[in-house]
């Protein structure tokens, strides 16, 4: 390949300029401010600060509550992460079935994408409200005493479902891109060979998508690690109790409820360096192995 | 909520830009949280004092709910551009009053503009809640509430209970519950919004027992949670036993149960006297009693605490402003000013002068049950138990509250194991934030 040259030495900088101020101002000044917070005990309006060290990490880290949401965390990331794209990967394959209306059929399952986040919590919240929900109705005529108000396990179900069916759509779309991906040929000598359809997908495709899925896994983790906030916040604000309190909740309860600046900034700067590991781990593996076409 | 407000605020910015006055007024910004008819009265206010005199402009901008609004002030205060005013609720009280250097006594304020500031024209329960211990008052109270009974009239009658007679003590509440269950009148018999402010904290004051100990708080910061006594245990542990048949209702840990009581799904609701548009709108057949007491208590019913929000001002501000915002409260101290804040918002009046005329234009005759929040927060003189509750981080000490209800509603720990717990995390939590 030819090696562009600019005979200016200058202007590649000032065309970088204003993405460079953006990142500097939006990224890299509050990261800077986070982690100077999270070495300060401070009262709320900043009147009297006093250095501590790491002592705010030592205290976050031995906190019953902190461990309570990782775990909560771990729980809601995984179901998140593999409900939507288990749901995703089946209707991308049955999408590509269809002979007449594929378009159609794609451009709907693609809608629930653009609704934001705080508003699938409240779409959710509404269906299955104790009270008045459409769908919590059925769920007490079938004997189910549905109470996500007080039930952990029934607010984690809603808040999982909430956040899988929002990425549901986002995990369709590569899936689909995927599948076009794959050689007719491939299929159709295996089934030539006999193989029946569910043998097709566990020998050929699924290995095939192998890449796309690993992709979606980091992109559906790191979604349901953090872009999540607005759905917990609408639908259950991270109770009954502790039980649907992410780490990214933690950080905005700490931090804006109950005022405790320095707790929440050391909790921004653990999940600052979950982000950094999982981001170098997608580049090392799929930038190394995954060739695409 | 965060962006709606933003575009509130922008909107309400660029309507200003609109009608900025040829002259140089000076402008003092007021932060509030106020929403629906509450928000009218604030924007009628700011305007009709606008337009009283010349000097000063009042200029009122949303900021989102309540804890929204602190978030906001703190941040601005912070960023070096605090508003002049802020309203700040009833539970942020301790946060403001820790952050001595930020904020300025509203007596300072009233008597640096050459007012005289009398506080016997003021509801003396409310005045102290706002006052340092040595007397000075250093918010403004601005809309005040306390929680009553509200009860569905419907309901009562198919359940065979008296409408003209409702329930007085905690045993009553208990019992009718039961009978609207059972009577299958409504699905549910008793449903509460704030279980933190009514059952623990106005529960105490109502019953004279302490909630904390330093007066709760109000006579130091080291104040420590008493809410594991036996009165408080049998209380919630009667709550327990009736959220399992569902004969008491959990909504929610603010105001959600409203919704339950306005649906008709059950008879008896306590919730804030503020809340009491919402009620009047739905069309509802209802009634208003007084908060029920425990007969365990001796000396009850004492009286309740004050809910709501007040005023605070900031302090580093140029003397103009100060005296604008002197200017301002003494404009929302006038009589006609109260009686109006009083009667369309069903916040409490603030100055004795509004309570009397009142009384006198048979508002309450007319509306029966409007003057039960002030009855009950000025019946009796307030003891140590009922001046009020204070802590340096109430909004916290709540949600741990909060949370080891929910866990004993969900049946997974007893009365008494969710208070000794709430107490145990509540000091520690208080302990941590006076390290600060």
């Amino acid at each position: 390949m030819n090696r562009a040259t600019f005979p200016h030495k200058l202007l590649p900088y000032l065309l970088l300029a204003p993405q460079l101020a953006v990142t500097l101002i939006f990224f890299y000044w509050p990261a800077g401010q986070a982690l100077k917070q999270s070495l300060l005990r401070e009262d709320p309006f900043g009147l009297k600060t006093q250095f501590v060290g790491l002592a705010n990490f030592k205290r976050v880290l031995a906190d019953p509550a902190y461990v309570n949401s990782i775990k909560v965390t771990v729980v809601f990331s995984l179901a998140t992460a593999f409900i939507s794209m288990a749901i995703a990967l089946l209707l991308a394959v049955q999408a590509e079935k269809i002979i007449r209306g594929k378009t159609l059929y794609r451009t709907l399952l693609i809608w629930p994408y653009a609704v934001a986040p705080a508003i699938a919590g409240m779409l959710w919240l509404f269906m299955f409200n104790p009270s008045f929900g459409t769908l919590a109705y059925p769920l007490r005529s079938m004997g189910i005493n549905w109470d996500p108000l007080l039930n952990g396990p029934q607010a984690m179900i809603l808040i999982v479902a909430a956040a899988a069916w929002k990425q549901i759509s986002y995990n369709f779309l590569f899936f689909v891109a995927g599948l076009q991906a794959i050689p007719q040929t491939l299929i159709e000598a295996a089934a030539i060979d006999g193989a029946r359809a569910a043998r097709r997908f566990r020998t050929i495709v699924f290995p095939l998508l192998a890449p796309i899925t690993f992709f979606l896994l980091v992109i559906n983790t790191v979604y349901a690690l953090f872009d999540t906030f607005g759905i917990i916040h609408a639908v259950t604000a991270g109770g009954p109790g502790k039980s649907t309190e992410t780490l990214v909740y933690k950080v905005y309860n700490d931090g804006f409820v109950n005022l405790i600046l320095g707790d929440s900034a050391a909790q921004s700067v653990i999940l600052m360096a979950i982000v950094i590991a999982l981001t170098a781990l997608q580049f090392r593996y799929i930038e190394r192995r995954v060739h695409y076409g | 909520m965060k962006r709606r407000s933003m575009l509130a605020a922008a909107l309400l910015a660029l309507a200003m830009a609109g009608t900025a006055p040829a002259f140089a007024r000076t402008q003092v910004t007021w932060w509030h949280a106020m929403t629906g008819a509450n928000n009218e009265v604030v924007d009628k206010i700011a305007k009709d004092f606008n337009s009283s005199q010349q000097d000063y402009e009042i200029v009122p901008v949303f900021k989102g709910t309540y804890p929204e609004t602190l978030n906001a002030g703190i941040a601005a205060f912070r960023a070096g551009q605090p508003p002049d005013i802020m309203q700040v609720f009833d539970v942020g009280t301790g946060v403001m009053m820790n952050a001595e250097g930020a904020v300025k006594p509203v007596a300072e304020v009233l008597t640096e503009a050459g007012m005289s500031f009398d506080k016997s024209q003021y509801l003396p329960g409310i005045v102290a809640y706002y006052s340092r211990p040595d007397g000075t008052m250093l918010s403004f109270p601005y809309n005040s509430s306390s929680p009553i009974l509200y009860f569905n009239k419907d309901i009562f009658q198919k359940a065979g209970l008296d409408i003209n007679n409702p329930p007085k003590t905690w045993n009553e509440v208990w019992d009718a519950a039961r009978k609207i269950k059972a009577s299958g009148a409504a699905p549910c018999g008793y449903t509460s919004t704030w279980l933190t402010w009514i059952h623990l904290e106005n529960f105490a004051a109502w019953n004279n027992t302490p909630y904390a100990t330093k007066e709760n708080g109000l006579a130091g910061q080291d104040a420590e949670l008493q809410i594991n006594t036996p009165l408080f245990v049998n209380h919630f542990q009667a709550l327990a036993d009736l959220s399992k048949d569902g004969t008491f209702k959990y909504g929610g840990r603010t105001s959600e149960a409203k919704q339950i009581f306005l649906a008709g799904e059950c008879g008896i609701f306590t919730e804030s006297s503020g809340g009491l548009g919402d009620i009047v709108k739905s069309g509802m057949n209802y009634g208003i009693g007084q908060l029920p007491y425990d007969t365990d208590a001796p000396g009850a019913p004492q009286n309740t605490i004050p809910g709501g929000a007040s005023l605070w001002v900031f302090g580093g501000k140029s003397a103009d402003q100060y005296k604008g915002v002197a200017a301002f409260f003494a404009y929302l101290s006038k009589t006609e000013v109260q009686t109006y804040l009083h009667q369309k918002s069903g916040y409490l009046p603030v100055t004795l002068a509004a309570y009397e005329e009142t009384k006198k234009s048979g508002f309450y005759e007319k509306n029966p049950g409007r003057e039960t929040p002030i009855t009950q927060m000025m019946g009796e003189e307030p003891t140590a138990n009922s001046k009020g509750v204070r802590l340096i981080n109430l909004p916290q000490v709540r949600d741990i509250e909060n949370e080891e209800f929910e866990k004993m509603l969900a049946g997974q720990q007893t009365a008494q194991q969710a208070l000794d717990n709430a107490v145990k995390r509540g000091n520690d939590a208080i302990k941590q934030a006076l390290g600060n």
